[in-house]
């Protein structure tokens, strides 16, 4: 009940705000409807200012000014502390609000502790608890797999167990299985998962040789970091699951990057050597099988009339031979042949075009 | 009026002295941490102290209540812990020179201990981990300057690791920490004269392979090659076999033809000029076709 009358009573202080002062009466006049949350200001305003203006007023008006100051005095008076206990009523009820209420997404888990003592978790959805010095919550994403790239900024070397050096990126998926773990065992969990991955990385490389890691290998090297991994975040009680590790680049280092082409360029050439060692081979053996069938089929025939078979081939062969060639037959016996020393030329130099045209006449008259 | 106006501020006052004190009697010790309190500098007990196998929940987290003004609290971290040392270079027995960064993982197990070793009432942790860091460096040195380059790159460096977790871990008590890991997080050849011998080395590997392929490639081609010789001449010498002396006149007629380019393949290289005898066997008939 007196609040409510001291409430109705507000306007006569705001009124007498009003004639106090062209910008104060503004603000007020537009504050009137924002006012149940700007009460703190206006409620130290309610204690202060009107008791000063009061003072004003007593000071400018006579007579029947002290009455009239007299009456706003108690209204000033109560409703100033009354706008103090509002204001600190809304700043708990505020703090309350805020505090004792929780918005657990999906992926989350909300972790409770009741005075700083571990005491629950908290499923999705909207939550209450008891505000905040007594219970505290600490949301967590459990759901969400997140991804921390190796390295973060530019190429990363690492030894193989060969002593070789390779370029090396991979990404690490994880996420939060133990949500009690992870914010109560380990400090900065983050950082250390991602201590954990290289250390675990270089861990399983110093036992595998380059060309596994860079070739066929990978598989097995991720499978045994993500073993690796869980053994020692575990070790340190730090509830994280680690989904996979993927590696992304695994590269000889760039500087040798023209002999390791060489090397495939070797390898390219030696099957193209093999390739043309294979066509040689089947042309020679198809020959073979060629000229033997052909030696086989005149040889059945060959059986069948052995004396005049040879001697047709004989005299086919000649008859192709020297139909072909220059023929000098010496008729007498006796008689030195000598050879005309252009026709010698042209032996010597065949192909000559210059020394083809004077020996023909002289193949003419051979002839 | 005035007794009016002041009273509001009378209630704050007094509710402010109320939380001051409360604030100073009570405090609330969170799981992730443990607390030492001192009495006038005097270590009166230990809240929370971290315990092997306990459970969270179950621990001595909660709110206590000390003499107000009188008790101090300090906070050391519960938590485990890390002591990161970044680049520093070990020498192995073989001289290799090697980068490393290496990280220990701790827990402060005793906390009254780690404050009083370092003399210190606040980021007692911090002051932990800074004394750690110079021993791991020198632990680190010391065990892997005793094996070969080549250990470190092996499955015995966990045992290297084990031998630095163990050296450390004498050391850590007195400070009241006790070591859970110690681990290498990078090893890498230091930029310059090894880091370039070493990828020389890798280079000419590379050139051995390619020359080694290479060979093994032609070797392989030769082999073929030499098949196909011996399967050609054995199916040669089947079909042949059968009668070398028809052959010998076979082959000789095909060869004729061959070398005078009578065959009908090409032009042979050089022309050709034959002086033939009448007693040539070609040309007895042609000699004798009068008789």
């Amino acid at each position: 009940m007196t609040i409510l009358r001291r409430w109705l009573r507000r306007p006569i202080i705001l009124a007498a705000d009003n004639n106090n002062g062209p910008w104060g009466g503004g603000g007020d006049d537009s504050a009137g409807p924002r006012n149940p949350w700007s009460v703190p200001p206006g409620g130290r305003r309610g204690a202060s200012k009107p008791t000063a203006l009061d003072e004003f007023l007593k000071k400018t008006r006579v007579g029947g000014g002290g009455g009239g100051g007299g009456r706003p005095q108690l209204p000033l008076g109560t409703s100033a502390r009354t706008l103090w206990l509002i204001g600190v009523g809304l700043l708990v009820a505020i703090w309350l609000l805020l505090t004792s209420i929780h918005q657990i997404g999906p992926q989350q888990r909300g972790v409770v502790t009741y005075f700083g003592k571990y005491s629950g978790m908290l499923e999705p959805g909207i939550r209450v608890t008891l505000p905040a010095p007594i219970v505290n919550v600490t949301k967590v994403d459990v759901e969400q797999v997140r991804t921390d790239e190796f390295p973060q900024d530019g190429g990363e070397t690492v030894l193989t167990g060969d002593q070789n050096i390779i370029d090396l990126a991979y990404t690490v998926r994880w996420r939060v299985s133990d949500p009690r773990n992870y914010v109560f065992e380990i400090k900065d969990p983050q950082e250390t998962v991602r201590a954990t991955a290289e250390s675990a990385m270089r861990a399983v490389l110093a036992t595998t040789r380059m060309n596994d890691a860079i070739g066929a290998g990978r598989g097995l090297i991720e499978a045994r970091v993500t073993q690796t991994m869980q053994q020692i975040l575990d070790s340190y009680q730090a509830g994280v699951r680690v989904q996979g590790v993927s590696i992304k680049q695994a590269s000889p280092p760039a500087a040798l990057v023209d002999d390791f082409n060489a090397v495939t360029a070797a390898q390219q050439e030696a099957v193209g050597n093999l390739n043309n060692a294979r066509s040689y081979s089947q042309q020679v053996i198809a020959r073979a099988q060629g000229e033997a069938s052909a030696f086989d089929q005149v040889y059945a025939q060959y059986r069948l009339a052995p004396e005049v078979t040879r001697r047709r081939m004989y005299y086919e062969t000649m008859e192709a031979v020297l139909a072909k060639t220059d023929k000098t037959i010496v008729e007498t016996p006796g008689v030195t042949p000598y050879l005309p020393l252009d026709r010698a030329r042209k032996l010597v130099e065949p192909t000559q075009g210059t020394s083809t045209a004077p020996a023909a006449p002289a193949q003419g008259g051979q002839r | 009026m005035g007794q009016l106006t002041r009273n509001p501020i009378a209630i704050g006052m007094l509710a402010l002295v109320l939380a001051i004190l409360a604030a100073a009697t009570f405090a609330i010790v969170p799981e992730t941490q443990q607390a030492v309190v001192l009495r006038l500098n005097n270590p009166v007990r230990l809240v929370n102290q971290w315990q092997p196998g306990q459970m969270i929940g179950n621990t001595g987290a909660g709110v206590i209540a000390r003499v107000p003004f009188i008790d101090k609290i300090v906070w050391v971290d519960k938590r485990v812990l890390d002591a990161d040392l970044d680049n520093t270079l070990v020498l192995s027995t073989d001289q290799l020179r090697l980068n490393v960064d290496a990280y220990a993982r701790f827990r402060i197990v005793d906390p009254l201990k780690a404050v009083t070793s370092t003399g210190s009432t606040s980021n007692t942790e911090e002051r932990v981990a800074d004394q750690l860091r110079p021993l791991l460096g020198t632990a680190l040195r010391n065990e892997l300057g005793k094996v070969p380059f080549a250990v470190l790159l092996s499955p015995e460096r966990g045992a290297v690791m084990d031998a630095i977790q163990n050296s450390l871990q004498g050391s850590a008590r007195q400070y009241g920490a006790e070591i859970v890991d110690v681990r290498i997080k990078h090893a890498d050849l230091p930029d310059g004269s090894p880091l370039d011998s070493a990828l020389q080395r890798m280079r000419t590997a590379r050139q051995q392979e390619a020359n080694t392929i290479r060979a093994q490639g032609q070797k392989q081609a030769q082999i073929v090659r030499a098949e196909a010789d011996a399967q050609a001449a054995r199916i040669y010498a089947e079909a042949f076999s059968k009668d070398a002396d028809f052959y010998d006149f076979y082959r000789a007629m095909q060869s004729y033809r061959h070398t005078f380019g009578a065959d009908g393949n090409q032009q042979p290289e050089g022309s050709t000029n034959i002086i033939m005898s009448p007693n040539n066997g070609y040309l007895r008939a042609f000699e004798g076709g009068g008789r």
